[in-house]
């Protein structure tokens, strides 16, 4: 093959005219497939219909203190917990420093409603349902939340004190409509 | 390789000659496993479980092709129709419970088949790429296995798409936005099952082409055999049809028995009682379990309940699951012994029955088993020592141990006499 070579390659190494064609087209068609590969992986992605659910309102008035109901928002079940006083004042008794994922009792909840943690019922880890939000659950080793999955132990604010999870249960964003109503999202 | 004393095609009559001078597929066929193939003439029933585990994918091709025209790919009505297969389509239950056991029967077959491969080194030098390619389609089975069991929308379905697909939100930074592209949304819903349905029909159609790429890379060295050492002539091997493909029929034969047993008479052994529960988003099953076939490596994921430096559990749990396999890649590059078969390595043989082998067993036992003590710290063992193995134990052995003496030819080994005196 050396003879073609001699005669196709420009001996001063100068770029000859078909080089940068030969280039342009291939780069040009690389950026061609580039933008056909787009579509095809962004089908993938959460459609508008999914995307629209994005905030449900809530009447939380007959929830007691010491209750928590189910709910769910993006199709994914949330906690809403009336804490009772011993659970705030034990959440924020807790030394900050000794958590994996720290975080404050007031991070977790809104100031003046301080007694509603709202938390996504979905385990840090890979995503099972913690127990511990209905009556009657385990409760796990700290008291708050467990999930059966993989032992992740979460406290009764929902922070992450043992096992496998890497973060404290999410909060979402979730506001006061009225006295009675909250929405999420 | 053609050994030159392999028999050559010839066609027949006139049609076949036609045939042959336009498309030689016949002789395609008669070269690959038909009397043109010389193989080792001492394989033991070992080497039926490449075979079997080929008619395994032609049963799920076969009996998956059919369920997939009677079943429906939407959450709202997809448990149902699995149901409707079982209860109203003629021969629907027999269709389904063959092709649920049959996922099982091809893992078990797989599972010999790299045992094989592991105790006789089949993955040296020559044959790395057929190792290499095996593990291709070991991974794609996994895949392909994994989208299959969600698609009837129960309750493991269900909780095992959110587990495994949560696997990936362990990755830093991209890790939540790959998983909600992946599903499709925040949570398994419709998209996903759709999107499992279309890649577990298309997926075994891939790993019939890698397959054949397996089979490619095989044919270049030839088979090995239960003593790994090479073919030195004519004596040493038999054409694969007759003898082979005899064989493979019996051990064909003792397979479908088992496959029979199981499907008929226990067809739901080895599946998980929680997947006839449709799925609830609201309430994750007690125990959440994968398929018998994911246990070892399940051990492995839920074994990592510390952080490690900077790394959390989450992701070391992770990495040492997909880990586990891919170190598997670099087998014939860890092993470095010049011998391949665990007959003739005493040191070898102790660790690979000993060690290895208990350790995979145990892992699948807990993988299991519910997530407390003792499970958990009986799995951080067995998966320590399943990586030290690997990546210490075996290196060591292969560079310090001292083979026993190798048989001069294939034919010694079998006849005892030289191999030029039975010329």
């Amino acid at each position: 093959m050396a003879e073609p070579e001699t005669t196709e390659t420009n001996e001063g190494g100068e770029v000859r005219r078909r080089d940068f064609i030969n280039i342009a087209a291939v780069s040009f068609a690389g950026v061609g497939a580039g933008v056909v590969a787009l579509p095809l992986v962004s089908q993938m992605a959460p459609s508008a219909d999914v995307l629209a659910l994005a905030s449900v309102e809530v009447d939380v008035s007959s929830i007691e203190v010491g209750q928590a109901i189910k709910t769910t928002w993006r199709k994914q079940p949330v906690f809403i917990r009336n804490l009772t006083p011993a659970e705030i004042a034990e959440s924020k008794a807790v030394n900050i420093g000794e958590l994996r994922d720290p975080a404050t009792f007031e991070d977790r909840t809104l100031p003046g409603k301080e007694n509603w943690l709202v938390m996504l019922g979905v385990c840090t880890h890979l995503g099972c349902i913690p127990l511990g939000a209905a009556q009657g659950e385990i409760k796990g080793e700290y008291d708050g939340y467990f999930c059966p999955c993989h032992g992740s132990h979460y406290d009764a604010a929902g922070r992450i004190r043992k096992g496998p999870a890497p973060t404290n249960l999410e909060v979402p964003e979730f506001s006061f409509v009225s006295d009675t109503v909250m929405k999420i999202g | 390789m053609s050994f030159p004393w392999a028999k050559q095609y010839t066609p027949e009559n006139e049609f076949m000659k036609w045939m042959d001078s336009r498309l030689p597929l016949p002789r395609l066929i008669y070269n690959a496993v038909g009397a043109g193939y010389p193989v080792p003439r001492n394989l033991n029933y070992f080497w039926n479980f490449g075979v079997l585990a080929g008619v395994a994918l032609v049963i799920q091709i076969l009996t998956g092709v059919i369920l997939a025209m009677h079943y429906a790919a939407n959450v709202g009505v997809a448990f149902d129709s699995v149901e409707h297969i079982m209860r109203n389509v003629n021969s629907g239950w027999l269709l389904r419970y063959a092709h649920m056991n049959g996922a099982s029967f091809f893992f078990i077959v797989v599972y010999i088949h790299i045992f094989r491969g592991l105790f006789y080194s089949s993955y040296k030098a020559p044959r790395e790429m057929v190792w290499l390619l095996g593990l291709v389609i070991f991974l794609l089975m996994m895949a392909t296995a994994f989208m299959g069991y969600v698609l009837p929308w129960g309750q493991m379905s269900f909780w095992g798409a959110k587990v495994i697909t949560g696997l990936f939100s362990a990755i830093p930074l991209v890790g939540p936005a790959l998983q909600e592209w992946l599903l499709g949304g925040f949570s398994p819903d419709n998209a996903t099952l759709n999107r499992f349905f279309s890649l577990h029909f298309v997926l075994p159609f891939v790993i019939a082409g890698v397959i054949i790429l397996h089979i490619w890379a095989l044919h270049i060295p030839g088979s090995s055999n239960p003593t790994g050492i090479e073919i030195k002539g004519k004596q040493d091997t038999i054409p694969f049809h007759p003898y082979y493909t005899a064989k493979d029929g019996f051990g064909l034969g003792v397979f479908l028995i088992f496959f029979c047993i199981l499907t008929f008479f226990m067809p739901n052994f080895l599946g998980h009682p929680d997947n006839y529960i449709p799925a609830n988003e609201l309430s994750t099953p007690a125990h959440i379990v994968p398929e018998w076939y994911f246990w070892p490596f399940y051990a492995i994921l839920r074994a990592f309940t510390f952080d490690f430096f900077f790394i959390e559990a989450k992701l070391l749990g992770v990495i040492a699951m997909f880990g586990s396999i891919l170190l598997l890649f670099f087998l014939p590059w860890l092993d470095k012994s010049p011998v391949r078969s665990g007959h003739y390595r005493p040191v070898f043989r102790k660790f690979f029955w000993f060690g290895l082998i208990p350790c995979i067993l145990l892992l699948g036992y807990l993988g299991g088993a519910p997530a407390e003590e003792p499970y958990v710290m009986l799995s951080q063992l067995a998966s320590a020592y399943y990586f030290a193995h690997f990546l210490i134990i075996l290196p060591i052995i292969s560079m310090t141990e001292k083979p026993k003496p190798l048989p001069n030819s294939i034919t010694e080994s079998v006849t005892g006499k030289p191999l030029d005196a039975t010329a």
